[in-house]
């Protein structure tokens, strides 16, 4: 199907709408109109596609779904807590994967019963139906993950590498046969569900700590599906749009695993954590450290005289939706003429960024928000560092003991301030399942509970101080 | 044009794109990677451009029920994502230190079960 030139203009405006949208999120200043810029390129070719399709008799096929999935993601965009937001993220880009495979599977079919189909695009089907089904499986898998609905913790099973290696084998096998042989459509089928359960068996193994790298990595699959879908309907606004979020999203995945000191590769297939943990806990234990559990009236006084307070959160901090009650306790420090950063490590939380957006959202403002470089300097000079359900990103280990799976892995200097207060609801090991010496250090103290209570009896009694 | 040249003109869109892609990306400070994860995890939503084309020339039972839930996923990733992206951007717009974030739950609601 050759495009008329009116519509290739409209293509051309959607794309630049795109690339220009993204380009404005560079800064936060920017960055709202930016995804607006992004929206009008997105209604534009809706447009367009519906002026296409207008002879078509399917209407009832398109728009009742088109409302109903309007209404129901605007609904739970809208209602979503922001610290539940990397599962939304990863449920909304696995829609658009199985989208994607979806589309080529109609295509696939359609263009077999009409004996038309094309060898020369048949490979893009495939790959269009392989990344798109994996893409929706992998995504629906980090989902109930990140929701707990399923274990956080990195699972194996025997003969993992092997399993997957056989499978992603059979599915090239009857990829090559269906493009150079004979298109069946039971063996089709075959190769959608061998892609789907590929999916669920490739991010079920990865652990919590690795999920901003999968996140990122199946958004970046989407993408390169899109891009697939565009080849086998010749739609060039697919090729460019797929392509432009394939490439972000492989930018992104690789800047998350170099924050970890960790090859893509070994994110993937390594199972971080998954092996260590019972000799993790014993070399603790060998070390003959104890901790030091505190309370809040003795750690008070240390924040209230301080002169720089370290914030530094983590995971838990989301889980606990502690961010806007630890703005108030950095608010009322600051009234006492405290100094008051906060240390964002790259990998901190489930997603790329998700710290910076959480404590946007309590109203942090974001020159306070520090990146790893720029506040390791400071760590030394800090009064007290308050690790809120942090607990790989802050571990020592990782400068320390080569033998640690997290050794090499750049992290915050919190162990080098004058006393570390780590807040944390029991001894349980970080999502990476590795002991963490800072907790046995003598200037550490532990104070156990839930974090955003915990802060909130801080500024209570910083009050009184 | 013959299939062969425009599957040519396809990958040549392609490979600018990811070139464009790149250089756009990498300039994003991390404070943004979570908006800009979300801002292209909608413009990927663009599949339901896709979707639609392969409804309107669905004729059988089976491909009508792919076309809707292709159409569905397709339109919740559009809008989910955009919306879900807006939210969060909403959040990094400059503001006095008076005005209260809307979404800041009541203190009085009991804290997460532990897990």
């Amino acid at each position: 199907m050759q495009a008329a030139p009116l519509t290739i203009l409209g293509y051309t405006v959607t794309a630049v709408c795109f690339m220009y949208g993204v380009q404005l999120l560079r800064s936060p200043a920017t960055a709202r109109l930016g995804n607006r810029v992004a929206a009008v390129g997105m209604l534009l070719v809706v447009g367009i596609t519906f002026g296409l399709i207008g002879g078509t008799s399917n209407w009832v096929y398109i728009i009742p779904p088109m409302v109903i999935g309007a209404v129901i993601g605007a609904f739970a965009a809208q209602t979503v807590r922001m610290t539940a937001m990397p599962q939304m993220v990863a449920l909304f880009n696995g829609m658009g994967g199985g989208s994607a495979a979806l589309i080529a599977a109609q295509d696939f079919r359609s263009s077999v019963a009409a004996g038309t189909a094309q060898p020369d695009i048949t490979w893009a089907i495939m790959l269009s139906c392989f990344i798109g089904s994996i893409s929706f499986s992998g995504s629906l898998i980090a989902f109930a993950k990140l929701q707990e609905l399923l274990s956080g913790r990195p699972k194996t099973y025997p003969l993992q590498t092997p399993v997957n290696a056989t499978i992603l084998l059979a599915i090239v096998a009857i990829a090559i046969y269906l493009i150079a042989v004979s298109q069946s459509l039971p063996l089709f089928a075959i190769l959608i569900a061998l892609s789907l359960l590929l999916g669920v068996l490739f991010v079920l193994p990865i652990g919590g700590a690795d999920m901003p790298v999968i996140i990122s990595l199946l958004n970046s699959f989407t993408g390169l599906a899109a891009a697939m879908t565009g080849f086998v309907l010749s739609n060039d606004v697919l090729i460019v749009s797929g392509a432009l979020v394939g490439a972000s999203g492989t930018i992104l995945t690789l800047a998350m695993s170099r924050a970890m000191n960790r090859s893509l590769f070994n994110v993937l297939f390594g199972a971080f954590g998954a092996k260590v943990e019972a000799p993790g806990a014993g070399a603790a234990g060998a070390d003959g450290g104890s901790i030091h559990p505190t309370t809040v009236e003795d750690v008070a006084p240390l924040l209230a005289f301080a002169q720089l307070v370290i914030f530094v959160p983590g995971y838990g901090m989301a889980v606990a939706r502690a961010q806007h009650d630890v703005k108030e306790l950095a608010d009322e420090l600051e009234r006492r003429g405290v100094q008051v950063e906060y240390a964002i490590h790259p990998v901190a939380g489930r997603m790329p960024g998700h710290m910076n957006v959480l404590l946007a959202e309590a109203n942090v403002p974001y020159p306070q928000l520090k990146e790893m470089d720029a506040v390791n300097p400071d760590f030394p000079r800090a009064d007290v560092a308050v690790v809120i359900g942090a607990n790989d990103v802050v571990n020592p280990a990782a400068r320390t003991e080569p033998g640690s799976p997290i050794y090499g892995m750049p992290i915050l200097n919190a162990d080098q301030a004058k006393t570390v207060v780590v807040l944390k609801r029991s001894m349980a090991p970080g999502f990476a399942g590795v002991d963490n010496p800072l907790f046995y250090k003598p200037n550490t103290l532990m104070l156990f509970g839930d974090a955003r209570q915990s802060i909130a009896n801080l500024t209570a009694e910083v009050k009184h101080q | 044009m013959s299939n062969g040249q425009t599957l040519a003109l396809g990958a040549f869109i392609f490979a600018l794109a990811v070139f464009v892609g790149f250089l756009v990306i990498s300039k994003v400070p991390t404070l943004l990677h979570t908006p800009l994860m979300s801002a292209t995890n909608f413009i990927h939503g663009i599949v339901l451009v896709g979707a639609l084309t392969v409804a309107a020339t669905a004729h059988d039972a089976l491909g009508y029920a792919i076309s809707v839930a292709a159409v569905l996923l397709g339109t919740l990733n559009v809008v989910g994502g955009w919306a879900v992206t807006d939210r969060m951007l909403h959040l990094f717009r400059r503001r006095g230190p008076e005005e209260r974030s809307p979404e800041r739950p009541p203190a009085s609601t009991p804290p997460p079960a532990d897990h």
